[in-house]
């Protein structure tokens, strides 16, 4: 197997493995869409209404618990610096482990939607739309996410501080992808706001490794 | 320079195939720091590194990494996976198959379906060890490479170190202890 593929399965056996990741985050996620309907209470038409916008939070926020650990883990033990130094360009390094929390973390969350979809009496077509847009826009989340957390590598308690860091920036994703729901509850279609979710996912793929690798770079040499 | 201090300065040296270097000095004195400016990581604030190969002559911090193989204070392992898999993941990173007799010539055969999380301290040191077998680089940068490590471990470690510099590679470590190879060393 080549090196982005052996250092992906490691981290997919290491998500599976220390049972944190994806369970705490799919855990978090069903959580806050089950109180958020009891709390709004049972006005069947808010709810829905709200749905794809709290839906979207919650999302990002579940994905956001193990964010932290994404080059931390292997910072502290000293992995991050025999990586360093194989074959694997940094870059694709951190494309290894954004598509690594992805397949753990964004796409187990996606697939859960539909399910809490009901709790906010989403009908099919909003549900497939919210469906869709957490498909599309989660990747991006784990790609931000890796921005932060390679700029908070060697701070005590950097975990506190990545949401500061990372959550302004995930303001577009959260836009589109909830704006999406609410074009098609609003009867029109998702086109354009789902369009614009994908070029927001895929510029942030595309470029947050670069900029993850930097900070990685820095941090290693600090 | 660590912060606004200078750690060394008017330093020069020269290792060749088949050599070894001790890296000698009292705590803080920057051995650690001149391994991970020989590895790359940190970039000195004046002068340069180079390493020359048949392939020629490479001063970039990147070109250079790919020749080393690296044994930091961390050993870099995760408890989560199993010694062969530990090993495993290793050799594929460096494009290399995986080497069964590696985990015999450090002594942890037996331990090779056990997850690293019940492995003691010296046995850690030793399946990093195994590691710089499996990536096969010319340079070693070892970084007290006899911390943890039993007298048969330390037996082995030296036996490993022989046979590398016996076979043409670099060993430059950051020691308190003799290498016991006939070798140079830098006092910082």
């Amino acid at each position: 197997m080549n090196p982005f593929g052996t250092l992906l399965l490691r981290d997919l056996k290491l998500a599976a493995r220390s049972g944190g990741g994806a369970a705490l985050a799919l855990s978090f996620f069903a959580l806050v869409a089950t109180l958020v309907p009891l709390g709004v209470g049972a006005d069947l038409k808010l709810l829905a209404r709200v749905a794809g916008g709290i839906l979207w939070v919650a999302a990002v926020l579940s994905a956001l618990l193990s964010l932290d650990r994404l080059f931390q883990g292997d910072f502290e033990d000293g992995s991050l610096e025999v990586i360093a130094l194989s074959p694997l360009a940094l870059e694709m390094t951190a494309l290894a482990k954004i598509m690594a929390h992805w397949l753990s973390t964004g796409l187990p969350l996606t697939l859960l939607s539909p399910v809490l979809a009901l709790l906010f009496n989403l009908d099919v077509a909003p549900t497939v739309t919210l469906f869709l847009s957490l498909l599309i826009g989660t990747p991006a989340v784990s790609a931000v996410g890796a921005i932060g957390a390679s700029l908070t590598l060697s701070l005590k308690r950097g975990g506190l501080i990545l949401p500061l860091i990372i959550l302004p920036l995930l303001a577009p994703a959260v836009i589109f992808g909830a704006g999406a729901v609410r074009l098609v509850l609003d009867g029109m279609g998702s086109g354009s706001a789902l369009g614009l979710l994908a070029a927001f996912s895929f510029g942030a793929v595309l470029l947050s490794p670069f900029a993850a690798a930097a900070s990685v770079r820095l941090n290693l040499g600090g | 320079m660590r912060g606004d201090r200078k750690l060394f300065d008017g330093l020069s040296f020269r290792v060749t195939a088949g050599q070894a270097l001790a890296v000698e000095g009292a705590n803080g004195a920057g051995k650690t720091s001149l391994l991970r400016m020989i590895a790359g990581f940190l970039a000195p604030a004046a002068g340069r590194i180079v390493l020359k190969s048949a392939e020629g002559e490479s001063a970039e911090a990147e070109e250079r990494g790919k020749s080393i193989g690296w044994l930091g204070h961390q050993d870099g392992l995760k408890p989560q996976l199993t010694v062969r898999e530990q090993l495993d993941f290793f050799a594929h990173l460096h494009g290399r198959k995986a080497d069964a007799n590696a985990l015999e010539r450090v002594g942890l055969a037996r331990q090779a379906e056990l997850p690293c999380r019940y492995l003691s301290a010296g046995q850690r040191r030793r399946l990093a060890l195994a590691r710089l077998l499996v990536s096969e680089r010319p340079v070693w940068l070892l970084d007290e490479p006899f911390a943890a490590l039993d007298t048969a471990g330390q037996g082995l470690i030296a036996q490993l170190m022989a046979r590398h510099c016996g076979h043409g590679g670099i060993i430059i470590a950051a020691t308190h202890d003799p290498l016991g190879l006939g070798n140079e060393s830098l006092k910082l």
